[in-house]
């Protein structure tokens, strides 16, 4: 109460202590907050309200729709299959380098989506290392395919997942685990029965962080998928076009985005960020 | 049937030590001070510790030896532990938590949860509480789930480690006759209350600084502790009564004044050192004085340790210069004293 420059930051949290805080710190803080704010002011400004139902029923929009859904939702899917196990390995494991490795997974997530894209290119393109092995056994070319989409946006969420269930495993710890193997449970049903549903709420935080990156990956998906209607072209590659053509379908397609992504981070806070 | 441990743990910085300990069925307290590897010995008999060296038998069936490459993981023991930090399971209902292992053992949902029900009213949790989460219940309330979580599938072994600590005193006695006559064959109590020694113990394994000083029978174990800590420990006095306000009327009819309020059957505890002993009656500010007849005097080092009979069959320490000084020996009679703030009230 005696600070003037106290904040009430979160309407559900206590009020803070007092501190001895400089006001320019106080100051640029809300610059910054304002940078962030702005260019959402500047889409909901331009945003065409009365046209939105007719741009988004757009045939090209619809069509970048589905293929942003197949794909968000396949490279999704993908990360709780191989992130959950990765996550269990980077918790319970004891690694020979972890340092490493942490960082090798969590590359993706500061890794320019180009680069990364360029990289699939080289490790699973027609001519790259495992790639050329794909194609002469099985057959399969994953660049510019919907799979390569699903490849790209795989690569750059897995972490997201499995950054935010292995913290809920470490945090879980394997005292339940010890707890439910001397009441006759082995390995499998200590997983199904006290792990997973242990750490349930970080499992539906991570796969709705991956789902959400997934969904917004541009860089990499144009680099190694291509940009093909109706296989490749997600929403944020339409977007990325329509600015051009028609920049106000653009600005109803980023509103969509944005929407979605700032569903899923009100949703986190409330069930899972503010434990 | 027994449980054999004879082998050794390591962990970071120290070992634990068994030497051919044979734990027979009933209960058995293990007690020690902090540290000295109580709850390591139950970890490694449940098989979440491994043996480094030596061999472990359940019920002559060898669990654990790493020279012939077996280990019996510990789902398959039938070692069930209540854990210090109890470790129910939070996204689970009382009742589940219960049913847990009735479920993995292959019993089908409604009849684990009627078994998990007739336990949890034999542990004295209310049915109200069984379909609701560990973490809406009190303390005391969580513990008594946590054992009859570990009693459900009627284990082999029931490895307690510090039971009583924060159950309230009316769940105290229940959870006692539940141990008592627990459906496991071995019950290893791992316990700082010498009321549990006093109460429930058949047999007493004293550890100290990872190894087994002290082996066997109450008695036995009182007259051998091993170490210090054990001979404190032991030592300490354990008298049935009954509590009105701070009068505590033993069953011999004495009544001792004690510091604490209490209602109703309680056990009086004391460590022997607080028994004072006078040739003539004290006038001090004692408020609990009898006289009392000696039965035998012990030696142990500087130690003395002196067996009274009379109203109050208890057990006082002096040093041997005072037991030398006061003459003491068996048959002679002497005045006891005893502060009333020394007593410890456990109902």
């Amino acid at each position: 109460m005696s600070s003037p420059t106290r904040v009430r930051a979160d309407p559900g949290t206590e009020p803070r202590p007092a501190s001895q805080l400089p006001a320019a710190v106080t100051w640029v803080g809300f610059v910054a907050l304002g940078l962030l704010l702005l260019p959402i002011v500047g889409l909901l400004q331009r945003a065409p309200w009365s046209a939105l139902p007719s741009i988004l029923g757009e045939s090209e929009v619809l069509e970048a729709l589905r293929v942003s859904l197949i794909v968000s939702l396949a490279a999704t899917a993908a990360c709780i299959v191989l992130g959950l196990p990765l996550a269990f390995v980077l918790a319970r494991r004891r690694l020979r380098f972890p340092r490493i490795v942490r960082a090798v997974v969590m590359l993706p997530m500061v890794l320019p989506p180009v680069v990364a894209g360029t990289a699939l290119l080289f490790a699973l393109g027609r001519r790259g290392l495992v790639g050329q092995w794909l194609e002469e056994w099985f057959g399969v070319s994953l660049p510019f395919t919907t799979a390569g989409s699903v490849v790209a946006a795989a690569f750059v969420a897995l972490p997201f997942f499995v950054v935010t269930v292995e913290a809920a495993l470490r945090q879980a710890g394997g005292e339940l685990d010890e707890a439910a193997a001397t009441l006759g449970a082995g390995a499998w049903a200590t997983l199904m029965h006290v792990t997973l549903p242990t750490i349930r709420p970080a499992l539906a935080a991570g796969t709705a962080l991956a789902w959400a990156r997934a969904l917004g990956e541009f860089g990499a998906t144009l680099t190694f998928a291509g940009n093909f209607p109706g296989r490749t072209r997600t929403l944020p590659l339409e977007t990325y076009l329509a600015l051009e053509r028609n920049p106000e379908a653009a600005v109803a397609i980023s509103l969509v985005l944005m929407a979605v992504a700032l569903a899923v981070l009100v949703t986190l806070r409330d069930r899972w960020m503010s434990r | 049937m027994t449980v054999e441990f004879d082998g050794r743990v390591a962990r970071s910085g120290w070992t634990l030590q068994v030497d051919q300990l044979a734990i027979a069925e009933g209960v058995t307290a293990v007690i020690g001070a902090n540290g000295t590897g109580k709850t390591t010995l139950g970890r490694a008999v449940a098989g979440l510790d491994r043996l480094a060296s030596g061999r472990l038998e359940i019920a002559g069936a060898v669990v654990d030896d790493p020279a012939a490459g077996v280990f019996v993981p510990a789902h398959r023991r039938r070692a069930a532990m209540v854990f210090q930090d109890l470790r129910l399971f939070g996204h689970l209902k009382v009742i589940d938590n219960v049913a847990f292992g009735l479920r993995r053992a292959g019993a089908d949902r409604a009849s684990a949860r009627r078994q998990a029900g007739t336990l949890l009213e034999r542990v004295g949790v209310d049915s109200a509480a069984w379909p609701r989460r560990p973490a809406a219940l009190s303390g005391g309330q969580r513990q008594r789930v946590a054992v009859a979580r570990a009693l459900a599938p009627e284990p082999e072994v029931l490895i307690v480690d510090e039971p009583l600590a924060s159950v309230d005193s009316s769940g105290r006695a229940r959870l006692r006759s539940l141990l008592g006559d627990s459906p496991a064959r071995h019950v290893l109590l791992i316990t700082h209350d010498p009321v549990d020694v006093a109460t429930l113990a058949e047999r007493v394994v004293v550890l100290d600084s990872g190894a087994v000083v002290g082996r066997g029978s109450p008695a036995e174990v009182t007259a051998r502790p091993g170490c210090e800590w054990g001979a404190t420990f032991l030592g300490a006095n354990v008298v049935p009564g009954r509590a009105r306000g701070t009068s505590v009327t033993t069953e011999a009819g004495l009544v001792l004044t004690v510091a604490s309020e209490a209602e109703g059957p309680v056990y009086v505890t004391f460590p022997a050192h607080a028994v004072t002993l006078h040739h003539d009656r004290p006038a001090g500010s004692a408020r609990n004085t009898w006289p009392a007849e000696l039965e035998r005097v012990d030696i142990d080092g500087k130690r003395a340790r002196v067996h009274l009979a009379g109203p109050l069959a208890v057990r006082a320490d002096v040093t041997r210069r005072s037991a030398d000084e006061l003459e003491l020996r068996p048959g002679l009679t002497v005045w006891a004293s005893l502060k009333a703030t020394e007593l410890i009230v456990v109902t």
